[in-house]
């Protein structure tokens, strides 16, 4: 018999459950500095997830779907990115996001229903050229392949990073995304977010391949499986991917097994399809914990630290909040004027016709 | 001055464009050393390479969704549909990301792109390759709907349609890509992607149409003379934005409209037409308004593809209906 291909899927580890070393770590974690700026960035989003929840459930946000569990691959993977790179991202994206730029106001924004939320900047201060939150599942995916032929086309070092839940990758979108990445090796990651559930369906249903990342198998590129839970590892498959698709050797797929600890979103209940058991053997595995065991073994974290911290994020998190229940309301007919580069009629009269009706839902003297 | 084709022209323009702005790319299936299945970028790939004229693979979602994120950068890419049957896969890029990228985004990220697909019937092809489907397009908000229905315009709108800063469906009506060749000048002109042309002046009865169906409302529009009646022809060209002022011009002139399209008659561009006449100018109106339009029918098999399309005779019973209603 002879193999026309052969192909294996390694998994990353780095800390086990407990915050143990399993193995050497990779030469940029002796920076400590930066794994606990990593480890300040997940408290401070996952502090922001649980206050969204409340914000919707009293009302004064809308739908949210939370990232609880997912926070070292978020902060992972935007850490990783050069602000020169574009992330296109799904809607569970908030810590990626927000590491990119795009604010906890603007996903309040985003959430509480007005289109600001999507008008955000880069760090330094430019225009993002980063991708909006993306409902439609699995439609980033060959969005990110067309910015990375862009930036292949254009002969930059610029990588398009984009990122989708483990439901997402039985769609077409992405497997022809991975595929066209591949046949033009394109410089572009594509990370899944394999938490274990879309909405009420699980993995085990979800596809017959053992992994996710065996996927990247057909489309031709490198696909690998890191511990989702374990940001060591998440960035440091990230660095990989960077640095491969900088040097033009193409894409990579990374599979970052994590667990969804929430409801899907707020509009969901998960006491309808899964078991506390599982929910709670999942608990042991989740990221902040095991960041902060490594942490404090290491000798650079306490509780006296731990506890400047959570009011550290709590304030900020409510700062953020008051600038959202703050923020001016875009005027009705704001609906209109973006479309088209200019105002094309109908809508220059129905423009006109919008204003005369909010008066009048709001009371106001109507002109008709 | 070269006799051109409106295939050609398509591809004269196609030209133009790359040669002219660096950032204008083609993408679609078969469109690099094949030229394209009709050839409407034949020369491309040798002229600008492959860089920027790319065989994409077999995948009309990806090709969707490659645009937008292409024109997210700047470039402004022109993807070919094989067929406007064909497009169906990308309907979720089109219409859920490429319509709606610049509102959601408050401006912020803008998609000067370029959907080209041949469409319509009456070529004998096979099943899923002679759909009109431009109504379901101009029903979104966000998108540009353009028909070009001669060499000319074809040259003209789809420069037009590639400088655009806003999303552009183009369909060609391929029946007519070869069937006649006009006198097309070179020179980089666009046309304004929002008004309608009027082809033949006439005082009795507005005839509005629409790609290949253009050359058989003229050809009524000739027999009708013979009749005694003036029939003025209006070529929308570009469905959305609806150049509605011009129609209306005509219609207060004429005091009737008969509108012809090759897409089945209801929930069609002419219904939006008839409504916005009937809203505006019903008291210019001296008889109701007519629709010539294909069948509420899937296209049949070629065998009975004729009965389908519509005649220029359709086209003159239709106005002589509009005729005799009048008050």
């Amino acid at each position: 018999m002879t193999f026309t291909s052969k192909s294996t899927i390694t998994q990353l580890q780095y800390l086990d459950e407990e915050g143990n070393v399993v193995q050497p770590l990779p030469a940029w974690a002796d920076n400590l500095d930066l794994l606990v700026e990593f480890y300040r960035h997940m408290v401070l989003v996952r502090t922001y997830d649980k206050k969204a929840i409340a914000l919707q459930r009293t009302g004064q946000m809308g739908t949210y779907p939370s990232h609880l569990g997912a926070e070292a691959i978020g902060i992972g993977v935007g850490a990783a990115m050069d602000v020169e790179d574009v992330y296109v991202p799904y809607y569970r994206d908030m810590p990626t996001m927000y590491m990119r730029g795009a604010t906890m106001v603007h996903n309040m924004l985003y959430w509480g229903g007005t289109e600001q939320g999507s008008y955000f900047h880069r760090p330094d201060g430019k225009l993002s050229e980063d991708f909006p939150i993306c409902v439609p599942i699995a439609t980033q995916c060959t969005h990110a392949t067309g910015v990375a032929s862009a930036f292949k086309l254009r002969g930059e070092k610029r990588v398009a990073v984009t990122a989708i839940g483990d439901g997402g990758t039985s769609k077409g979108d992405f497997l022809e995304a991975i595929n066209c990445a591949g046949a033009w090796q394109l410089p572009c990651i594509f990370v899944i977010n394999n938490n274990q559930w879309a909405i009420s369906v699980p993995r085990a249903i979800q596809c017959g391949a053992p992994t996710l990342a065996q996927k990247a198998i057909g489309a031709g590129i490198p696909g690998v499986q890191v511990d989702g839970n374990d940001i060591i590892a998440v960035y440091d498959a990230m660095l990989t991917a960077l640095n491969r698709a900088r040097a033009g050797k193409g894409a990579t797929l990374i599979e970052a097994v994590s667990y969804r600890l929430s409801d899907h979103t707020t509009a969901d209940d998960a006491t309808r399809y899964r078991g506390s058991e599982e929910v709670n053997a999942a608990w042991k595995r989740e990221p902040v914990k095991r960041l902060r065991n490594y942490l404090h073994n290491a000798g650079v974290w306490n509780e006296d630290k731990e506890q400047a911290l959570q009011a550290e994020c709590n304030a900020k998190v409510e700062e953020a909040v008051q600038q959202y229940l703050n923020h001016p309301k875009e005027p009705p007919e704001s609906m209109m004027d973006h479309h088209f580069e200019q105002l094309v009629e109908p809508l220059a009269s129905q423009r006109e016709e919008l204003i005369k009706k909010a008066m009048r839902m709001e009371g106001g003297q109507s002109h008709g | 001055m070269a006799k051109v084709a409106l295939i050609e022209a398509v591809n004269m323009a196609l030209h133009h464009e790359m040669a002219r702005d660096e950032n204008v790319v083609c993408l679609g299936e078969d469109i690099g050393t094949n030229g394209g299945v009709f050839r409407a970028t034949v020369g491309l790939k040798e002229e600008f390479g492959f860089k920027r004229v790319m065989d994409t693979p077999l995948a009309e979602g990806l090709i969707g969704g490659l645009t937008v994120g292409m024109a997210s950068q700047g470039l402004r890419p022109v993807a070919e549909f094989q067929f406007q049957g064909f497009i169906f896969p990308a309907m979720e890029q089109i219409i859920c990301q490429a319509a709606r990228m610049r509102n959601r985004t408050r401006g912020r990220i803008t998609l000067p792109l370029v959907y080209r697909a041949p469409f319509g019937g009456g070529i004998h092809a096979p099943e899923h390759h002679s759909e009109s489907v431009e109504a379901i397009f101009a029903h979104v908000p966000g998108l540009r709907v353009v028909i070009p229905s001669s060499p000319a315009r074809a040259y003209g709108l789809l420069l037009a349609a590639i400088r655009s800063n806003d999303p552009v469906l183009f369909f060609e009506p391929k029946r007519i890509y070869r069937t006649v060749k006009h006198e097309v000048e070179d020179n980089g002109q666009a046309l304004p992607l929002d008004v309608a042309f009027i082809l033949r002046e006439g005082t009795d009865i507005t005839l509005v149409s629409w790609g290949a169906s253009v050359n058989e409302t003229l050809i009524a529009a000739d027999r009708l003379a013979e009749q005694g009646i003036k029939a003025e022809v209006i070529d929308l060209a570009t469905i959305k934005p609806l150049d509605i002022d011009t129609i209306l011009n005509s219609v207060r002139k004429t005091g009737r409209l008969c509108i012809v399209h090759e897409a089945c008659r209801s929930f069609g561009v002419g219904a939006e037409i008839a409504a916005q006449v009937a809203e505006k100018a019903l008291w210019d109106l001296k008889a109701p308004i007519g629709r010539v339009g294909g069948f509420d029918t899937t296209m049949p098999y070629y065998k009975n593809e004729n009965y389908y399309m519509i005649q220029p005779e359709d086209i003159i019973e239709g106005v002589q209906k509009v005729m005799e209603c009048s008050a």
